[in-house]
């Protein structure tokens, strides 16, 4: 099916199915702990063995030698995989770090390694008998350094373009009334998903099969195929079940090349798990960004003069944080300058994380927004609602498909109390605490991607849904479910779906918050297909058929869905492709965001007392799980708001507090009253289901909101995130 | 993991032996801790002696009026006992403060005690570390400082002591009850039990190898209001960036023990003394050694704040 004229009216716009509250169609497994994890696979690969990773312990060099010959007398070794027996492996198309030192090591805890015995115990301790010897060589890990030359990179792929100049921001600003001149700091942060890297990897001659943890089977395939230098089509995997990823599990992370590269080595499946540690420093993360903005606006509010410069680091070859992504379409401004540049790091690889430039870009343009309303005198909220524009600010004769982003901010401010708020800063007192409100705007890219599915319809009426869609945690399976059952007419109880299999149809996977609204589309196209092909096996008119409450009807004949299938299965399959459209229309998400906090006089603690989010994101396919999305957004925004940092040592070259109890999440008590709520809209140009994902909206603007919010509680400006105790203490009033 | 022995011990001395007569050995009680780091490789002993059998879990009354709490006694046990909640409630605020309920009910007294140093380069094997490897060096010392020691460091370590328990029986002056592999018993003051770092950070206590801990004694109750704070970056589950325990007295006398700052529970006398002057100047005469590095400065006016929110909360209650 091709998709390039906006949807008409449809069978999802019945909505019978669509849009109401599921319960997680796998909801039992997972709460019955019967879902299987990547690790916890066992009859799949008969005979397998463990491996166990080791980490680089130096940051920048290469290995003079290794010692293996201990380990491999230690009980139950199969076998010690290094640089040495492990071929050469090549690099996938995503990600630019190499699984394995070989001799090179490019960052801390790069894999040196890979120690395979009968039982995990085993593996570790003998990892511990490996003895490596290298040579250090002098990295870079001090992005400050490099901040005011690091230059702006060649083009890449993915994150829009690095320099972008419209009008003349220099003149603009120059001569406006009004400016805010500032720099920001978003720290290296991680993404800490409860579940760890995981693989069992099994080799059938010359095919390999993964049961693993990764969001986007597509990209899988590919990038194993070319670090294993196979042909994609041998390889197989299989990720029913991920128990999150925020985009650290995009596509293959060492585990699954690993796991993969030690089973062919030792003639025997593998299966392997990365400890946590290594999750900070051999994984990717989202790496620090350093964001000048410059803000001019004329006394009125409108902004003239718009300046965003971001710049991150990474290894040679790496990608840009496209911190200005955001910037580029939230408000208004004749006059605008967006530039991401990019210095070489020897830390681990940056690359996606949720909402990857959007979230952490609005972190800093959206405390710097707060400033300028601050200096004009005007309410935080209107001077959003002043900037507004219909239109893509860099390209006017391109409409947003929707943009109800100031309905957001007024249902936002009429709904949490905004009126109450005092603008001068410092003014609420409760006890101990200085309360605070805050709020920031969002915008977040509705994209959606081509996508199939195959739906097969057995004799009992059942619809079987399979795809390459993957679940991490945000609710696909519901989505695919409801959607298949709005348009075939029948109950949720006769949808079955299968995801997670790389053999399935093609979807973009999870990731840039098009999961939910392509695998949706892309089973439409198939249902739609599989309406055909019932009224044909049935010989009713397809013009005129109608499919409700498991009956098909056309004229005065009717058949129940099942005896389509009688004279046996009906499978068809279909992908939907998308053209045009997101070059006719800006196709984008939105959401105002509102935070209430309190922050201790004597100490400083802050604690967020209440979230509210307000969503437009098109047609909610599922408002029980959409909401569960953006509060799990809230909840990582308070972490990267008030907590979340991974700590450089730039002597030795790494990030320092690899482990859960060094990188502060937040945990249950850090997590106040929380409601996300979702204007009630369909964008007709995005699918013909009209759907958009909200997963890295939730996310998005909520960590400048808790900081705006901390300075209206305080009286105190701090651009440095995250905002700990320690960087204001000293400017609290003095009440000892 | 390095392979280990494991065994069982029937009585006190019997367990104190095993580990006196064999090098590397250690007790192991909740585990919460020390199996932790033994997964890491930080901690590698090649026996570990396991005292849960041992009948160390119960609190009594002591004749002088006070209570014995026996070293097995867990977290959660000891913190909702009646009498403590009544007569020590900076013991029972204090261990509550502290990790997670389920670590809680696992994490023993003894145990907790013994609790080693959150620093993070103690716990990655390939820095450097006094504590860990003696004779390697300091990499906190010059690296990411910010939740280590203020005060009574070395130029050989900065790390902290991290529980919450012990601030409390600091306060308390709580009497810590030991065995050694001859039978033989000693009471150490708890003033006395953690060690500064000096030239020896690799030693937290006094305790000697096979010197095992039976119990944790309070004198008789000292009334008073009894308050701990704890401050953090996050609300729960964290450990201390200061925290203060406090027994304070209706004429503003009493007694104040700070956590997250030292090597140890930093209690300083001369500075409960002009507690009635209120917290800047205790807080001057408690830190006036003081040498932090510069990411941890911020702990001297956190320390000094933390304990003006104690008074006020004292005196509100």
């Amino acid at each position: 099916m091709k998709f390039d004229t906006p949807a008409g009216t449809n069978p999802t716009d019945r909505m019978r199915v669509l849009g109401k509250p599921l319960d997680r169609y796998e909801a039992l497994l997972k709460t019955t702990g019967t879902a299987t994890y990547a690790y916890e696979w066992k009859d799949v690969a008969p005979g397998f063995a463990y491996g166990y990773v080791l980490g680089a312990t130096i940051s920048k060099g290469r290995i003079l030698a290794i010692d293996t010959r201990e380990a491999e007398r230690a009980p139950g070794v199969v076998g010690v995989v290094t640089y040495r027996n492990a071929g050469k492996p090549g690099v996938g198309k995503f990600y630019v770090q190499k699984m394995l030192a070989a001799p090179e090591v490019d960052h801390y805890h790069q894999p040196v390694a890979v120690v395979v015995a009968d039982t995990f115990e085993q593996a570790r301790a003998a990892a511990a008998l490996l003895r490596v010897d290298y040579a250090r060589s002098d990295g870079r890990f001090d992005l400050d350094a490099q901040a005011a030359t690091a230059p702006v990179p060649p083009q890449g792929e993915f994150g829009g373009p690095n320099e972008k100049a419209i009008g003349s921001f220099g003149q603009a600003f120059a001569a406006a009334p009004v400016k805010v001149d500032q720099r920001y700091v978003v720290p290296d942060q991680a993404h800490c998903m409860m579940e760890p890297h995981a693989t069992i990897a099994r080799w059938d001659g010359d095919r390999v099969t993964c049961w693993t943890s990764i969001q986007q089977m597509n990209w899988g395939t590919r990038d194993l195929g070319l670090i294993l230098d196979i042909p994609k089509e041998n390889v197989r995997l299989h990720s029913p079940f991920i128990g999150g990823g925020f985009g650290g599990k995009g596509t293959v992370q060492a585990d699954l090349a690993l796991a993969a590269i030690a089973a062919r080595v030792v003639g025997r499946p593998v299966k392997l798990a990365l400890q946590r540690p290594l999750m900070f420093n051999t994984t990717i993360h989202r790496p620090k960004t350093i964001q000048h903005i410059q803000l001019g606006a004329e006394r009125d509010g409108r902004l003239t003069a718009i300046l965003h410069d971001s710049v991150s680091g990474n290894l040679p070859g790496g990608r840009t944080e496209p911190c200005v992504t955001s910037t580029r379409g939230l408000y208004a401004g004749a006059n605008r300058l967006t530039r991401t540049r990019l210095a070489t790091l020897d830390l681990a690889e940056g690359n996606a994380m949720r909402a990857p430039g959007e979230a952490p870009g609005l972190m800093a343009l959206e405390i710097a927004m707060d400033e300028l309303a601050e200096k004009l005198g005007m309410d935080p909220v209107q001077l959003r609602i002043v900037n507004d524009t219909q239109v893509d600010p860099e390209e006017p004769s391109r409409p947003f498909s929707k943009r109800a982003f100031v309905q957001c901010l007024e249902e936002g401010a009429a709904r949490f109390g905004w009126r109450s708020r005092k603008a001068e800063p410092g003014q609420v007192r409760d006890g101990e605490w200085l309360i605070g409100m805050g709020m920031a705007g969002a915008i977040r890219g509705g994209k959606i991607a081509k996508a199939g599915a195959r739906a097969r319809l057995g004799r009992d009426g059942r619809v079987t849904i399979e795809t390459d869609m993957t679940d991490i945690g945000t609710g696909s399976y519901t989505v695919v479910q409801q959607t298949a059952a709005e348009v075939m007419g029948v109950a949720a109880d006769r949808i079955v779906v299968k995801l997670g299999d790389s053999s399935f149809p093609e979807t973009p996977g999870s990731g840039g918050q098009q999961g939910a609204p392509s695998v949706a589309a892309g089973t439409y196209a198939a249902c739609m297909a599989l309406r055909d092909a019932v009224a044909q096996r049935l010989g009713f008119n397809t013009a005129e058929v109608e499919f409700a409450d498991g009956q098909v009807r056309a004229g005065n004949r009717t058949a129940s869905l099942g005896d389509a299938a009688v004279g046996g299965e009906i499978v068809v399959e279909d992908t939907i492709t998308f053209e045009k459209l997101a070059e006719q229309f800006n196709q984008q998400t939105f959401a105002a965001h509102f935070a209430e906090v309190a922050v201790n006089a004597y100490t400083g603690e802050t604690r967020v007392r209440r979230v509210l989010s307000v969503c437009a994101a098109g047609r909610i396919i599922n408002p029980k799980t959409a909401r569960s999305q953006v509060i799990g957004g809230i909840v990582m925004g308070i972490g990267a708001a008030l907590t979340e940092e991974m700590a450089v040592d730039k002597r030795f070259g790494f990030f320092v507090n690899h482990d859960l109890a060094g990188y502060e999440v937040p945990v249950h008590a850090d997590v106040p009253h929380l409601d996300a709520i979702f204007l009630d809209e369909v964008d007709p140009t995005i699918s013909p289901v009209k759907a958009k994902g909200v997963g890295e909206l939730g996310l998005t603007g909520v960590a400048p909101a808790i900081a705006n919010a901390i300075y209206n509680a305080t009286g105190i400006r701090v651009r440095d995130y995250p905002l700990t105790l320690d960087k204001y203490l000293d400017r609290l009033p003095d009440i000892v | 993991m390095k392979s280990f022995t494991y065994e069982r011990a029937r009585t006190p001395a019997e367990a104190a032996a095993a580990v006196a007569r064999t090098p590397g050995a250690k007790f192991l009680a909740g585990g919460t801790n020390l199996l932790d780091l033994m997964k890491l490789e930080v901690e590698t002993p090649t026996y570990l002696v396991d005292v849960q059998d041992l009948a160390l879990d119960r609190i009594e009354n002591t004749g002088e009026g006070g209570l014995r709490i026996g070293a097995l006694v867990s977290n959660t046990a000891l913190s909702a006992d009646m009498r403590v909640r009544r007569d020590y409630g900076v013991l029972a605020r204090a261990i509550q403060a502290g990790a997670s309920g389920q670590l809680r009910n696992k994490a023993t007294t003894a145990g907790n005690l013994l609790q080693r140093t959150r620093c993070p380069y103690f716990y990655d094997t390939a820095m450097p570390c006094n504590k860990r490897a003696p004779g390697s060096g300091c990499a906190a010392i010059g690296g990411y400082s910010r939740q280590l020691a203020v005060i009574g460091s070395s130029d050989t370590c900065i790390a902290t002591y991290p529980g919450d328990m012990a601030q409390a029986m600091r306060v308390l002056d709580a009497t810590v009850e030991t065995v050694n592999a001859r039978g033989a018993t000693r009471a150490i003051p708890i003033a006395d039990f953690h060690r500064l770092p000096g030239d020896k950070p690799e030693r937290d206590n006094v305790l000697a190898h096979g010197e095992l801990i039976t119990a944790v004694t309070l004198p008789p109750p000292i009334g008073g209001t009894h308050l701990y704070r704890k401050v953090r970056d996050r609300a729960s589950y964290a450990f201390a960036l200061v925290s203060v325990a406090a027994v304070l007295q209706r004429d503003g006398t009493g007694r104040v023990c700070f956590g997250g700052v030292a090597h140890k529970p930093w209690r300083v006398e001369a500075a409960e003394a002009v507690l009635p002057k209120g917290a800047r100047a205790a807080a001057a005469i408690a830190f006036a050694d003081a040498r932090p590095t510069e990411a941890a400065r911020f702990k001297l006016s956190l320390a000094t704040r933390t304990l003006a929110a104690v008074i006020a909360e004292g005196k509100a209650g």
